[in-house]
């Protein structure tokens, strides 16, 4: 039986893993959840979010304490790109088959890919942990930087954060209303188009920050896009397309998983959480907590 | 007007290309008519069946892995090897397929994202046999000896020999595959591809008609993938990766998913393409993506599409009659 210390370390390096994926998947989540549109660039997003966050980080070199301001500037950023997406060409695939949709998607990873290596160059980069956060604390004989803490305080204050707006507000009782009938909705009056719009700028933002906060633990590359979708794709599966707390408990789970999959089998941990996406599919196509849809 | 047997002018022009006496043509068209019979193994799921299947690279990765394996590490011939490649993808799309003709829609095309993921994951981690990361380098070209004693060819190279022997192989498939389509099974399959439901109603049994499309388009995808492997001389963890699924399906959307040979001409023009963007730039996936998106906005029948479209439109100010589309691909407006 191994040291509880290491198994506390184990949990807490998937609950990290797990906030991040949280914050990206979220972001998958809600649009595809409003808009029924799954999207590939979201990963895309979500790896220009990282290299913008340095890049501002560059530019802000002198100040210490440069990198809140450039993972939020870098979060809005692809909040503004999303926009322009959905506004500009996306919604015009709405009415047309999956197949249309998930090309197009696939086209912007193709596009932003490339973009991106032409901008920065296919080196490795990385940023430091703000000062703020680069101490770190013991508990239970586990060694946690600050900054991991962070983000694992971040993932659930997200999350709160947002089932409040999505279920105590005027706008969330818009929002879930255009996730179950567009036409009814359009019909009563509200601008489906703007809702739309939004929803794909939230989701967008969700991803561009989830690139940008983890930019002080893993390095910045190219590929990180394409790798990054298939984990958000499997954490929504398993939670459950279109559902919030889905989202939240498939990413608890998946990190889990992967984490406590490599003491057992060292090598098929990929392979663990993939079985896991496929055999949800197989049982629960709408995930755990998801609805079928219609 | 005459029809021309457009099929055997094709396969003519193809035996030509050998004696044009280049190694860059030979490669570029082997390369080709590999990628065109994984194309159109797709499309019988895509344009016909109407499934959108997010996972064929992993029928392609099946078959390149086991053809590759009998043929290096066991020393297999060629053609059972091929066979075997083939049977063992249709082998396992049997059983993923099982689970996902039971899904709809997008729901479908995640389930078999799933399964081709797992299947990556195997080759890419099972280093014993798959060779993990570095996958299976070196696998042998099939014995081609026997062809120089004949005539005409040969003299030609052993690339040439090997392109001769994957056209004529392609060739069969095709005709297979056309026979399939336009069989009673194949019009069943577009039946239920327009309205499953009604399918339903008049006694078909959709599921297994879907799991029969799904083994059989996996089979191609596996022979094509086998293919690939010898020509590319050596097969790795990417050919089942996730971003290799949708090269068949930008090759069908390229080509026209709704004309049987769509999907060929998709992949010509995608390996053409290929060619002449990485001569000038290397920003190769950049370019594929603009060019997607513009045919997904104004050509969104593909290049057979448009061209059907304008034939029509041509014929029909020459004979002045209504003429109503009878290829059985064809769909505008389904759904």
């Amino acid at each position: 039986m191994p040291e509880f210390s290491f198994l506390f370390g184990q949990f807490v390096g998937g609950l990290t893993a797990a906030m991040f994926l949280f914050l990206i998947a979220s972001g998958l989540s809600l649009i595809f959840g409003v808009l029924r549109v799954l999207n590939f660039a979201h990963g895309s997003f979500y790896m220009i979010g990282a290299y913008l966050a340095w890049q501002l980080v560059r530019w802000m070199q002198p100040a210490s304490e440069g990198f809140w301001p450039a993972a939020l500037g870098a979060a809005l950023s692809i909040a503004v790109l999303g926009g322009i997406v959905e506004r500009v060409l996306l919604r015009h695939l709405y009415d047309r088959e999956e197949l249309y949709q998930l090309l197009f998607t696939y086209a912007l990873v193709l596009i932003l890919g490339d973009l991106a290596k032409v901008v920065w160059g296919t080196q490795q980069l990385s940023v430091s942990r703000p000062p703020s956060l680069a101490g770190s604390s013991q508990l239970f004989g586990v060694t946690i930087p600050h900054y991991n803490l962070f983000i694992i305080l971040l993932g659930p204050s997200i999350a709160m954060g947002f089932w409040y707006v999505l279920q105590k507000t005027a706008v969330g009782r818009i929002v879930r209303a255009a996730a179950l009938d567009r036409e009814t909705l359009g019909a009563l009056g509200a601008n489906v188009g703007w809702i739309y719009t939004g929803m794909f700028m939230v989701g967008s933002f969700l991803a561009g920050l989830g690139g940008a906060l983890v930019t002080p633990i893993k390095s910045i590359v190219p590929g990180m896009d394409v790798e990054i979708i298939v984990e958000a794709f499997i954490v929504v599966v398993i939670g459950g397309l279109g559902s919030f707390w889905g989202t939240f408990l498939g990413a608890l789970i998946y990190g889990q998983v992967l984490s406590f999959g490599i003491l057992i089998f060292p090598r098929f941990s990929i392979f663990a959480v993939s079985v896991l996406m496929a055999a949800i599919l197989i049982v629960r196509p709408w995930g755990l907590l998801g609805r079928p849809l219609k | 007007m005459k029809r021309i047997p457009w099929t055997v002018v094709v396969f003519a022009a193809g035996l030509v290309v050998p004696f044009l006496g280049s190694r860059f043509y030979t490669f570029v068209a082997t390369d080709i008519v590999i990628v065109a019979l994984f194309a159109m193994s797709l499309n019988l799921l895509l344009g016909y069946a109407g499934l959108v299947s997010f996972g064929h690279a992993a029928y392609f990765g099946i078959g390149a892995y086991t053809c590759a394996l009998l043929m290096k590490s066991a020393g297999a011939p060629f053609l059972p090897s091929l066979l075997a490649g083939g049977l063992m993808s249709a082998a396992f799309a049997l059983v993923f397929g099982f689970f996902c003709v039971r899904l709809t829609r997008i729901y479908f095309a995640m389930l078999t994202l799933a399964f081709a993921q797992i299947v990556w994951a195997i080759c890419f981690k099972w280093n014993d046999v798959t060779g993990g990361e570095q996958g299976l380098p070196s696998v042998p070209y099939p014995e081609t000896g026997w062809m120089g004693a004949l005539p005409v060819i040969g003299d030609l190279r052993v690339a040439d020999h090997f392109y001769l022997i994957v056209l004529v192989i392609v060739a069969l498939c095709f005709a297979a595959l056309r026979r399939i389509v336009d069989s009673p099974f194949g019009r069943v399959l577009t039946v239920i591809r327009d309205n499953a439901e009604r399918a339903q109603f008049i006694g078909v049994n959709v599921r297994g008609y879907q799991l029969a499309a799904f083994v059989v388009a996996g089979f191609f995808a596996g022979i094509s993938g086998s293919l690939f492997g010898i020509f590319n001389r050596g097969v790795f963890p990417d050919f089942a990766y996730w971003t290799k699924s949708a090269e068949p399906l930008i090759m069908a959307i390229l080509g026209g998913m709704g004309a049987f040979w769509g999907p060929a001409v998709g992949a010509a023009a995608f390996i053409v393409l290929n060619q002449q963007i990485t001569s000038y730039t290397q920003y190769w996936p950049f370019t594929m993506g603009a060019v997607l998106i513009v045919l997904l906005f104004v050509f969104p029948g593909g290049i057979a599409g448009t061209l059907m479209s304008l034939a029509e439109r041509l014929r029909l100010r020459s004979i002045r009659e209504p003429l109503v589309a009878t290829e059985p691909g064809s769909r505008d407006a389904a759904g």
